[in-house]
Parts: structure tokens; C-alpha cells; sequence
């Protein structure tokens, strides 16, 4: 068990080391000056000193990485040009409003996806099934800003039933945060679902089919209980791999998403950050969400082997 | 690319449908004939085929079919409704007729599309051939790789065209680079199971080089889960693309894309929800067909994914 666990934080380190070289190199991308790209044509000379000073771009380009590192070490990402607030502490604060509207989304994705997976397995080559998966088919393939834009309309507009945007912290004012949050989540939420029932039902029909279910429901065992306690706990085991990958998928939606309904994230943060060329917020906003990804994929590591014995053995 | 392992990809023996088989090699019919009569028969293929061919058609004879300039500006008239005056879709909110500029914009993402596919196709088995087939260099490009691929997609190529300004060519490269590591693993996994097959053992003993073995015996064979993950990628490529534009990141307006359509008709949702509508529309009609594309190939060529999607 504590090797899974320190293997999967051994792997992650050289994945984090050479994030955040990319994360570094990128800002020195910029074609030409980046103080001239980032300050605009009306900067004066001085302007564009100090703001080459400030970024340390003046120095040589081995200083600037061990800087950038030695600042990595110590939480310090720079300062935000257009905020001018540290990156960190900015992030710290957009970030959990992005982690509560993901985890909206995962529970939606967790409940939606997996009952119409399984119904659709159960049922499977019936209308329900079918009916199902086009569904799914649907759900994969319509852009989740269109759907945003397509649920205000019907929800907000015509309906006036939910707010068209902006947002209310949970922790204020929770049926606020539920009627700002629900569209929003569930136009993140739909693709994943698509996905997520999808998964389910192959997955299911896979279990379905091995000889232990046979057995189960030879020796008189309720098909019920048959479903629930043999097929499904051993369906939910590959299952679990794809949460990390539908985590990363709601903090990627959440960039557009969270620009359609005005919802100070790290999605629109990272936006207004690209529009008005505020590289080290870019930079600092990529890193720290990439960081937190590597640590839930880390996570969903240690919960597979936590359910699936044979990790464990296979492993060690 | 021919010869009797062409086209049936790395998969289990058992997991042919064992009478087509026979009957096929009963009519000794080449593969790829054998699999293009096994996706005419996949329902699902066909729709595909069909919701994609509307795209094509459209932005292949763009210039034909929407002869009005989709940039021309027409104050006088604005906000037609879809059918009113002649506007078959519309107008905007500067009288700039829809039709055109969702045909235009059709043609604008099957361009990406295709280029964003068309890298990835290349530089995705290079990367993917190279660290599977040398494995010492493995262990260096699959770190890189692992770590390009712990970004968010989307956010990467966000920070791509914001270092690199937002332009046409620059999307295409972003999404380039941050898909073509997920490629380049596809192509790996399978490279690294052919090159332990006892026919590529028994071409080294006959003395082939290692571009002969990888061209001839590995490639071809390595075809068909990157046919498949190819058709996906021209979906998510298309659907990103829209996502930067809608964002301002992608093609510089006037320059009409589905996504900066879709992110101008945002003012005028109420008065004119077709200019969301429209683009909305023709943007899933197109990822869908190329999804469901998706799924008839990997149901045909390559059933031993059917699990992982």
C-alpha cells in the first residue's frame, strides 16, 4: 500500500520539475521584447526599464531560471502586472471558487453517468439503451459554451428562473450558490457525463459477461443484489481511473464557462490574464492548476489500489 | 502499406468475428476492402459519414455557395431573422449575412482541423515510433511527454496564443503542440507491443534495418489505433478552436469562426439567438460526425479500445 503511495509521488515529481520548466520557458517565447508586448505601444523607455526590471528580464537567462525555482521554492510566483497582487495569493483565492463549481460538476457527472450507464448496460440493445447513448453521443459533442449559452436563454431569459450569471460564495448563502452554480455546472458536466456513461455501460456489459455473475445468479442470488454488489463494485474499480480525467476536463471547461456566467474563478482569471498579456499571472495560474491536477491524479493512484487489490500485488 | 497486415490492427486473435473472417479469406479480398465493406455496415459510421459530408460540402464549395462577401458590412440590414429578406440564415448585428459567414467559417475549421490532424499525424509517430521502437531515448520524451500531457488541454493552448498573439496559425500550432504528445503515446503503446512480435523478431534475424522494420512491419501495423485517435482529434481540435475564438484567441475578426460568431451574438442573445444558434448548430453537427467516424473506426479497425473510450 505505502508503495503505491510513494511511487505515485516519486512519479510526479519529475512531471512537476519539468511543468514547470515549460511553465517558465513559455513566457520567454514572446516574439521580441515581452516588456513592449506586455506595457503596449504608449510605454515611455523608463516604463519599459523598470518593467524589464522588475521581471528580472535584464539578467542572464541561467539567473532567471534559478530565481524562478528559488522563488517556486519559497510560494513565491511573482506579482500579477495587472493586479498588482502576488500570483499566489491571488490564485489561492480564484482557485477554490473553480474547485467547489468542478466538484458541482462531479457529483452531477458521478449521478447522472453512472445511473444512465448502468440502466443502459442492464437494458442493453432495448430503446432505453439506445435512447441512452445517443444521449451520450450528444453530450460529447456539443460545445459546453453553447450549452451555456443555450441554458440561459431557456432558464434565465424566457423561464427567469435562475440568474444569467455572476456568483455567490457557498459559504454565504448556500441556495444562492446552488441557483448561480447550477447552469454553470451542468454545462460543464454534460461532456463528462456523456463520457462517464459511456464507460459505465462497456465496462458493465464487461463484468456482465464474467463466469462469478453466472455463478451468483445460479446459486439463486436476486439479480438486484447480483448488479449491485458483484457486477457494480467490481465495474466501479476501472471507473475510478476516470475521475482524474473528468477533473481535468471541468477545470479546463471551467475557463469558458466560467467567462460565459461571470464567475471569478481561475477560468476567468486566467482569461483576463491572457487578454490584457499579464504573463506572470498566466504563468503562475497554469503552474499552480497544473500542480493541483497532478495532485488529484495522484489521489485517484492511491484510492485504485485502495479498491483494487491486485494493484497492490501487482505493484509491490 | 499492403499486405495482408496492413489494416487489422494489434488486436487479439480472439476478438475477430471469426465467419467474416473465414469468409474473407475464403474470397482472398484485400484489407482494406474488407474493412471499408465492415464500416459501410456500421450504421453509426454511416451517420457520421453523412453529418460530415454536410460540413465538408459546405466549406469545400464555400466560395461557390455563399457568394456574399462574409465580411461585408449592411447596417440597413441588420438583425433579418433566418428566412427573412433572402437571408437564408440571417443576418448579424452589422446586416453581415450568416450563411456566409457560418459556410466561411466551415471552411476556416476544417483548415485547422486538417492541420492540427496532419501534425499531430506526423510529428505524433515520430515522437511516438522514436521512444517506442529506440528505447533508450523512452525514458527522456516520455518524462516531456507525461508532463505536457498533465496540463489542461485547454488552458495550455490558451497560454500558447497568449504568448504567441491570437492569429489562425497560431491556434493551429497551440492545439498542435498541446495534443501531440497524446498522439505520440498512442502511437508508443502500440509500437512497443509490435516490436516484441515474432515477425518483427524474424525481420531482424533476416537482417533488416530499422527504418525497413519500422516502416514496413511496425508502422502499417500501428495504423490503426492512430486512424482512430486521429478521428477523435479532429473533433476535440475543432471544438478547441471554437473555444479559443469564442475566447478572442483564435482567428482575428472580421475573419468569420463559429466560435467568434457565437462570442459577438452573445450581446444580442434575446433579440437575435440565431446568431448563436446557428454556428452552435453547425459546430456539433460537426463534432458529432466526426464522433461517431470515430467510433465506427475503432469499432472496426481496433475493437480492443471499445473498453477505454
Amino acid at each position: 500500500m505505502w508503495g503505491v503511495v510513494l511511487r505515485s509521488i516519486m512519479g510526479a515529481i519529475p512531471v512537476l520539475l519539468i511543468v514547470s520548466l515549460i511553465t517558465f520557458g513559455l513566457m520567454r517565447l514572446i516574439p521580441g521584447d515581452p516588456a513592449a508586448a506586455i506595457a503596449g505601444l504608449t510605454a515611455t523607455a523608463e516604463q519599459l526599464e523598470q518593467l524589464r526590471q522588475d521581471l528580472g528580464l535584464n539578467e542572464p537567462f541561467v539567473v532567471q531560471l534559478a530565481k524562478w525555482y528559488g522563488g517556486l521554492i519559497q510560494g513565491d510566483l511573482g506579482r500579477s502586472i495587472l493586479m498588482g497582487q502576488d500570483v499566489l495569493e491571488v490564485t489561492l483565492i480564484r482557485l477554490p471558487v473553480t474547485i467547489a463549481l468542478s466538484l458541482y460538476a462531479l457529483v452531477l457527472t458521478l449521478v447522472l453517468g453512472l445511473t444512465s450507464g448502468i440502466i443502459a448496460a442492464l437494458r442493453q440493445n432495448t430503446v432505453v439503451d439506445q435512447l441512452t447513448m445517443v444521449m451520450a453521443m450528444i453530450g460529447i459533442s456539443v460545445p459546453n459554451f453553447f450549452l451555456g449559452l443555450l441554458m440561459i436563454l431557456l432558464f434565465a431569459v424566457y423561464l427567469g428562473w435562475l440568474p444569467t450569471g455572476g456568483y455567490i460564495p457557498l459559504w454565504d448563502d448556500p441556495i444562492g450558490w446552488l441557483r448561480t452554480s447550477t447552469m454553470p455546472a451542468l454545462s460543464l458536466a454534460l461532456l463528462q457525463m456523456g463520457l462517464l456513461a459511456r464507460i459505465t455501460r462497456s465496462t458493465m456489459l464487461e463484468v456482465l459477461r464474467q463466469d462469478y455473475i453466472r455463478t451468483a445468479r445460479a446459486k439463486g442470488l436476486p439479480r438486484r443484489l447480483v448488479v449491485v454488489k458483484h457486477a457494480l463494485t467490481n465495474a466501479l474499480i476501472p471507473i475510478t481511473t476516470v475521475v482524474g480525467i473528468i477533473i481535468s476536463l471541468s477545470i479546463s471547461g471551467a475557463v469558458v464557462t466560467e467567462s460565459l456566467f461571470s464567475i471569478p474563478g481561475m477560468g476567468q482569471l486566467l482569461t483576463q490574464a491572457v487578454l490584457n498579456r499579464d504573463y506572470p499571472m498566466v504563468q503562475g495560474g497554469l503552474l499552480l492548476t497544473t500542480a493541483f491536477l497532478v495532485m488529484v491524479n495522484i489521489l485517484v493512484d492511491i484510492a485504485y489500489a485502495i479498491l483494487d487489490p491486485r494493484v497492490r500485488y501487482e505493484r509491490s | 502499406m499492403n499486405g495482408p497486415d496492413a489494416v487489422v490492427a494489434v488486436r487479439a486473435p480472439d476478438d475477430a468475428p471469426l465467419e467474416e473472417d473465414f469468409e474473407v479469406a475464403l474470397q482472398r479480398q484485400s484489407p482494406w476492402r474488407m474493412t471499408l465493406k465492415r464500416l459501410l455496415r456500421h450504421r453509426l459510421f454511416l451517420m457520421g459519414l453523412g453529418l460530415c459530408s454536410i460540413i465538408l460540402v459546405a466549406g469545400v464549395l464555400a466560395q461557390v455557395i455563399a457568394q456574399t462577401d462574409p465580411t461585408r458590412l449592411a447596417m440597413r440590414w441588420r438583425f433579418r431573422a433566418p428566412g427573412q429578406d433572402g437571408f437564408i440564415f440571417g443576418t448579424d448585428n452589422f446586416g453581415r449575412s450568416l450563411w456566409s459567414r457560418v459556410v466561411w467559417g466551415a471552411q476556416l475549421s476544417l483548415y485547422i482541423g486538417f492541420s492540427v490532424v496532419a501534425l499531430n499525424a506526423v510529428f505524433g509517430t515520430l515522437i511516438g515510433a522514436t521512444a517506442g521502437y529506440f528505447r533508450r531515448f523512452d525514458n527522456a520524451l516520455m518524462r516531456v511527454n507525461d508532463a505536457m500531457m498533465a496540463f489542461p488541454a485547454i488552458l495550455l493552448a490558451i497560454a500558447i496564443t497568449a504568448v504567441l498573439g491570437a492569429s489562425t496559425f497560431n491556434a493551429i500550432l497551440a492545439l498542435s503542440i498541446v495534443y501531440i504528445p497524446r498522439t505520440a503515446r498512442i502511437v508508443r503503446a502500440s509500437v512497443i507491443v509490435l516490436r516484441e512480435m515474432e515477425y518483427v523478431q524474424a525481420a531482424v534475424a533476416a537482417g533488416a534495418g530499422h527504418w525497413r522494420i519500422l516502416r514496413h512491419h511496425i508502422l502499417p501495423n500501428a495504423m490503426a489505433p492512430l486512424i482512430v485517435q486521429l478521428s477523435f482529434l479532429f473533433a476535440y481540435a475543432v471544438l478547441s478552436e471554437a473555444t479559443l475564438s469564442f475566447l478572442g484567441l483564435g482567428a482575428v475578426p472580421p475573419t468569420p469562426t463559429w466560435g467568434n460568431i457565437m462570442a459577438e451574438g452573445r450581446q444580442y442573445l434575446v433579440e437575435a439567438p440565431w446568431i448563436i444558434t446557428i454556428p452552435g448548430i453547425a459546430l456539433m453537427i460537426t463534432v458529432m460526425g466526426l464522433n461517431l467516424l470515430g467510433d465506427g473506426l475503432r469499432d472496426v479497425l481496433d475493437p480492443r479500445l471499445r473498453i477505454q473510450q
